[in-house]
């Protein structure tokens, strides 16, 4: 087994650990620390499988500003209430029990389907995930694509504002 | 590429303790980072399944997923913002309002 490969199985185990981590801590900022480690391990993840991109972004976007937006929101948010003493509601069995269906569900399904390891990708000449070569893909074939996200970005900021004054008008 | 079923397997295990985490938490707060990290889990299956296919459309999706996440993260924190401003609050359980 390489370094890249060893690197790779600690980089998912770690994402892993930090997801079941969230679980089980009780004060949110311990959950959001542990989603932090979360996102950390799987950029780590992309960057050892070749995806540059993605393990840029992911590090800039989600741990740079959705993560510290929340952070943030719970810094100011200190409110004391039971949530924070009783972590579990009245759905803990059968959450439980759901998602340890699931997981062996889908991994059995997983070991039955087998060949996704072994077939090699056919067709010659690999894309390149580096950043020179796929911002310009990405700008030229894609370019509407990303131009329709503003779009949708536009929207969740004038939602984001009807939210804020509808509260202020309940407040009178 | 040997490892792409592990990393198909991760994705699947990481989404399953996301939907656990949305389930069984009682804090706001805490189910909207248990989406987030089904979110996550997703970004991983599109990765894979990109490098699978050797194409990069799945890479692009993944980069209307981050700003899906962006746009969901900025309209969610206001909602509960002012669900605790008018509980004290932020114990699911509590909202009740709605139930018969």
């Amino acid at each position: 087994m390489s370094l890249d490969q060893l690197l790779l199985y600690f980089f998912g185990a770690a994402a892993l650990l930090g997801g079941v981590l969230m679980l089980v801590a009780q004060h949110p900022m311990r959950v959001a620390l542990a989603l932090i480690s979360v996102m950390l391990s799987l950029a780590g993840v992309y960057a050892m499988l070749g995806v540059h991109v993605v393990a840029v972004f992911q590090v800039l976007i989600y741990v740079g500003a959705v993560m510290v937006f929340m952070v943030y929101v719970i810094m100011l948010l200190d409110v004391r209430d039971p949530s924070f003493v009783r972590r579990y509601g009245r759905l803990l069995l059968p959450g439980v029990l759901l998602g340890s269906l699931l997981v062996g569900a889908l991994g059995t399904s997983i070991a039955r389907m087998g060949g996704l390891s072994s077939a090699a990708p056919a067709t010659g000449g690999t894309p390149s995930y580096l950043i020179q070569p796929f911002s310009v893909e990405f700008l030229q074939r894609y370019w509407l694509h990303f131009e329709l996200t503003s779009v949708l970005l536009v929207a969740a900021v004038v939602a984001a504002i009807a939210v804020i004054r509808s509260s202020r008008r309940q407040d009178g | 590429m040997a490892d792409l079923q592990v990393l198909v397997w991760l994705s699947f295990a990481l989404f399953a303790t996301g939907l656990v985490g949305v389930m069984i938490r009682r804090n706001a707060l805490v189910m909207l980072m248990c989406m987030e990290l089904m979110l996550n889990a997703v970004i991983l299956a599109l990765v894979t399944f990109s490098l699978r296919t050797a194409t990069l459309s799945g890479t692009v999706l993944v980069f209307l997923i981050f700003v899906v996440a962006a746009a969901e993260i900025a309209i969610a924190i206001p909602i509960v913002l002012q669900l605790s401003r008018q509980r004290r609050s932020l114990d699911v359980e509590g909202y009740d309002s709605l139930k018969g």
